[in-house]
């Protein structure tokens, strides 16, 4: 049977791994292939590896890192961050990238989805999506969780899969850094519309939030960041603590 | 020993040289039909779209080259599929080694099923050397949209609202649908086992 997936994320700036807060106060959190690699061993599923380095070399040295986890790393990974073109990903793929995950970029120009499909298949092709709850809907941002747009979560994420999107990444900004829980009900809706399996991220604290939302809300992966980084839950603990609860889980 | 990685328009080369290189092995990248011929083992990897490889195969005379290697091959995920007899993604003739047809998941009912299958499930039903330090009911990373159907040259078989083969074999071909080389410790035993063949 299929399993839940748990994905550690990095996020990686100027080769390092760090974490913000609610997408702000960022703080340094260690080497990340050392943290990739360690987390691989306890039981990670996948990882998912953020660039948020915002200089004009940081093309070539994502891609240097990128290569320099897919040698040591024995299991997938996805990396993500200012990929804005067919060139950029070939590029990651080439590095040894098994999927990237894209947003902004293909927000502002959704053929960026069709394109990535028809060039490398969907199931390299992830969307991610910073959502933010207000006016009664869940909105679509960008840039980080910095820019607003007009746009439901609910509306783009449908038009992302009808492109080529193979899976969707969904952050809520209002959940992320709270350690709350997530936001079960937008998860849940997408879960339920899309055809492509949902990734949640932003909110996890507790092993109850993981069982939440796989249970409730039908996430097929669920993401964290911090909690991982400072050692507040163990994957191994988390993954015992699922399997007892009846999920499908790897072991 | 020289193992040899087939060099198509498919992605994933790279992930399996890699894993190799965890293993202490050099893999070499060719589409030469005398080098491929003069491995002692053959890895065939593969992510794509199987028409487009197919024709390429073709194109590049390796499609007899491959069907008729002696020496032990391993096809991965797309190679695999390839090694079957057709495939209805894009309705493509294959190499015909093994005698089955690939399909596409179709889901049941509305999104029940999400497509393709991303992720770890598990294997049962193991037998053949290649399996031979994975346990039964190990997990692999799976990602694909097509499967082979069951058949007498299935040696491992994943459920995914169906049962399907996870793993094949027939005298020196072996396949796989799920990715070793992104498996963890059950993936690299697989690949270990396949070199020591």
């Amino acid at each position: 049977m299929l399993t839940k997936r748990i994905i550690p994320c990095l996020d990686i700036k100027d080769g390092r791994t760090v974490k913000g807060v609610n997408f702000e106060n960022i703080r340094d959190a260690g080497d990340p292939i050392e943290l990739g690699a360690l987390y691989a061993e306890q039981g990670a599923d996948e990882l998912v590896f953020l660039d948020i380095t915002a200089t004009v070399e940081r093309r070539k040295t994502l891609a240097e890192l990128v290569t320099r986890i897919a040698r040591h790393i024995n299991i997938p990974f996805t990396v993500g961050g200012g990929i804005s073109s067919v060139e950029d990903v070939r590029i990651l793929l080439n590095a040894g990238a098994d999927k990237v995950s894209v947003n902004s970029a293909a927000f502002r120009r959704p053929e960026l989805l069709n394109e990535l499909a028809q060039e490398f298949g969907s199931q390299c092709v992830v969307l991610a999506i910073d959502t933010k709850f207000e006016d009664g809907d869940w909105y679509v941002y960008l840039n980080g969780g910095r820019v607003k747009t007009e746009s439901k979560t609910t509306d783009w994420a449908k038009e992302a899969v009808e492109r080529g999107a193979g899976e969707i990444l969904l952050t809520s900004m209002n959940n992320d850094g709270t350690k709350q829980g997530f936001a079960l009900d937008i998860t849940g809706r997408l879960a339920q519309d899309l055809s492509v399996p949902i990734i949640a991220s932003g909110g996890a604290g507790t092993m109850q939030h993981f069982a939440d939302v796989f249970e409730i809300a039908q996430a097929d992966a669920a993401l964290a960041a911090s909690i991982f980084h400072y050692k507040e839950m163990e994957i191994q603990d988390l993954k015992k603590y699922l399997y007892q609860r009846n999920l499908s889980i790897r072991f | 020993m020289k193992t040899v990685i087939i060099k198509y328009n498919a992605g994933n080369i790279r992930s399996v040289l890699f894993a190799l290189e965890r293993l202490n092995i050099e893999g070499v990248v060719t589409d030469d039909p005398k080098e491929i011929q003069a491995a002692d083992k053959v890895i065939f990897p593969g992510v794509g779209e199987a028409s487009s490889a197919m024709k390429y195969l073709q194109e590049k005379g390796l499609d007899k080259v491959i069907k008729n290697l002696e020496q032990p091959t391993l096809g991965i995920c797309l190679g695999q599929q390839l090694m079957c007899k057709h495939s209805e993604e894009n309705n493509t003739e294959c190499l015909g080694i093994f005698d089955l047809n690939v399909k596409k998941f179709t889901s049941p009912v509305e999104n029940l099923l999400k497509i393709p299958q991303i992720g770890w499930n598990n294997i049962t039903g193991l037998h053949s050397k290649i399996f031979e330090h994975v346990p039964q009911n190990a997990y692999m990373y799976f990602v694909h949209s097509y499967y082979a159907e069951l058949g007498s040259e299935t040696t491992a078989i994943a459920n995914y609202v169906i049962n399907y083969s996870a793993a094949l074999q027939k005298n020196n071909f072996y396949a796989v649908q799920f990715h070793p080389e992104k498996s963890a410790e059950h993936g690299e035993k697989l690949i270990e086992s396949f070199l020591n063949l």
